[in-house]
């Protein structure tokens, strides 16, 4: 690649970056008035119009204060568990595909951090190693709380994981490929009636959806912080900014997890009628102007089905309790799992008729 | 054993139905539940701004009245000090001098009175006890909370209302036609 395009491309990554940034920080707000809104309370309104800076004000209140070391805790430990749990969360946004191309001249701009073909199994391993910072924090803390939540994080997570991964091979049966990018573009092609994942992977978008709350730790899965039985679970002993590194790294990961769920079932910067409104407007502004607006609104598009389904994981989490920690395993391994081999093989049958493709 | 009722319902232990063990169709029952709230209005005020209205026989904060003259009704009688179930009124009497016929309806008038506010259990004895319809509870003003103790016992230059007719309290004046309408049907309503 040209220096230019390297360039661009570092802007693009460090908009994706401030862009996750900012959409963890108003999930606070968003689930604190959606939280009140399902509860018919109205939420908090003071903090300027219509109480739009108070993540700002949370802000100030976590940074200042008081930094609380426990006793007997491994200090590096304690601070890098949070880091890493922040770390993880804010790099899995890096190859997420949110617009098509942006064409100037000749600069050909595409809207994604990075493009791997790898892409989806990028994301599994660094939302995996996500864990680590549970583990990390929940063990230095020195307390036994801690500890068996950060236990529960990671036998939770690796038993999801499972599910979540055998869902995607269907997935990934259909479009032969990792690359976020190529699946994305795989969900719409011009002059032909076609359909979205979701259509043809129902049972699929089910139990990734499932695990996707499983792995992001939420309701009805939030067992690691469990308040009725293991006080905060892991981060029990944090305070300050510590504790809000792992809060905040929770609402990057249900962006993320939102993110991934848009691209693979749900056409990603697709829309409907793209092309027919392409074509249209190529008319008028020439073929360069009309890809970029389609792409522009194909950005649009993609944060939409992104902040439904930010909402969607808001609604569920203040309407259903928690599971029972048999409960969840026994979902995990007993339904979800044989769930997912009969949805590989229903794929595979479906492919080899030639249902789907 | 003998039903103390006919209410206890026989539950059966059943196995669940397929549906039942998918979980799904209970989730989508509860959200849609849960979304039904999401666009339902919301119980709560915004309270600095908005306030509930007060009902017409609310008994707040109590006021001093004046005469159609501009003069204090209250003639020191101690009525209401005796009918106060709280003991929280006090007054020292005095008579009125030549030239402050202006001021004072009658020949003898208070003082000094005051209500302590943190006694004051808001019953509204002092109010039907008094003679020359003096002293009332404001049914549209409640004693505001204070830092110090002393700043609730209100004096006569917190009680009395002001001289100019548009600042005085509406208690005490007729109800108008809707707020009667309210209190009949409220008071034939049976306990």
């Amino acid at each position: 690649m040209e220096l230019p395009v390297l360039g661009w491309q570092a802007l693009v990554i460090l908009v994706v970056f401030g862009i996750s940034l900012l959409i963890a920080t108003y999930s606070t707000y968003a689930e604190r008035v959606i939280a009140a809104f399902l509860q018919d309370r109205v939420g908090p309104d003071r903090a300027g119009p219509f109480g739009i800076l108070q993540p700002l004000a949370d802000a100030v209140k976590l940074f200042t204060k008081e930094e609380f070391f426990p006793a007997g805790a491994n200090r590096a430990l304690f601070v890098f568990g949070p880091c890493l749990a922040m770390v993880t969360a804010l790099m899995a946004s890096a190859v997420i595909p949110f617009g098509n191309y942006l064409q100037f001249g000749t600069t050909i701009i595409h809207l994604q951090g990075i493009e791997v073909n790898i892409g989806m199994l990028y994301v599994f391993g660094v939302v995996s190693l996500g864990v680590y910072g549970i583990m990390i924090g929940g063990w230095a803390s020195n307390n036994k709380f801690s500890l068996l939540g950060a236990i529960r994080a990671a036998s939770q997570n690796i038993s999801y994981e499972l599910a979540m991964g055998m869902a995607l091979i269907a997935v990934l049966m259909m479009s032969g490929t990792l690359s976020l990018r190529e699946i994305t573009l795989q969900q719409s092609v011009p002059g032909e009636w076609h359909f979205w994942n979701i259509v043809k992977q129902p049972i699929g978008f089910i139990i990734f959806i499932v695990c996707a709350f499983a792995e992001t730790n939420r309701t009805p899965f939030d067992l690691p912080e469990c308040e009725t039985e293991l006080v905060g679970g892991y981060h029990t002993e944090y305070s300050s900014m510590k504790m809000g590194l792992y809060l905040f790294a929770e609402y990057i990961n249900v962006f993320v997890a939102s993110a991934v769920m848009s691209v693979l079932y749900f056409g990603g910067f697709n829309f409907p009628f793209q092309y027919e409104l392409r074509d249209f407007l190529a008319q008028s502004q020439g073929a360069v102007t009309a890809q970029n607006i389609i792409t522009i609104l194909g950005v649009v598009a993609v944060f939409i089905k992104i902040f439904s389904f930010i909402f969607f994981f808001m609604w569920v989490r203040w309407t259903l309790p928690r599971f029972r920690y048999d409960q969840l395993m026994r979902l995990g391994w007993t339904i979800l799992i044989p769930l997912a081999i009969f949805n590989i093989i229903l794929t595979g049958g479906l492919i080899l008729f030639g249902v789907i493709q | 054993m003998q039903p103390l009722s006919n209410r206890a319902k026989k539950l059966e232990k059943k196995p669940m139905t397929l549906a039942e063990r998918a979980y799904l169709p209970a989730i989508f029952q509860g959200l849609s539940i849960t979304l039904r709230h999401f666009f339902s209005k919301k119980a709560t005020i915004r309270y600095p701004e908005e306030t509930r209205p007060f009902s017409p026989v609310f008994r707040g904060l109590h006021v001093l009245k004046r005469d159609e003259q501009g003069r204090e009704r209250c003639t020191a009688c101690g009525l209401c000090a005796v009918a106060c179930p709280a003991e929280a009124i006090t007054m020292v009497a005095g008579e009125r001098k030549k030239g402050e016929e202006g001021l004072y309806r009658e020949e003898k008038y208070a003082v000094s009175y005051e209500i302590n506010m943190l006694r004051c259990i808001f019953c509204g004895l002092c109010e039907e006890a008094c003679p020359k319809a003096a002293v009332y509870l404001q049914a549209d003003k409640m004693a505001p909370p204070r830092f110090e103790r002393d700043e609730f016992i209100y004096g006569k230059d917190r009680l009395v209302e002001p001289v100019a007719p548009d600042a005085r309290s509406k208690r005490g004046i007729q109800l108008t036609p809707e707020q009667a309408q309210v209190l009949s049907t409220k008071l034939a309503q049976p306990a």
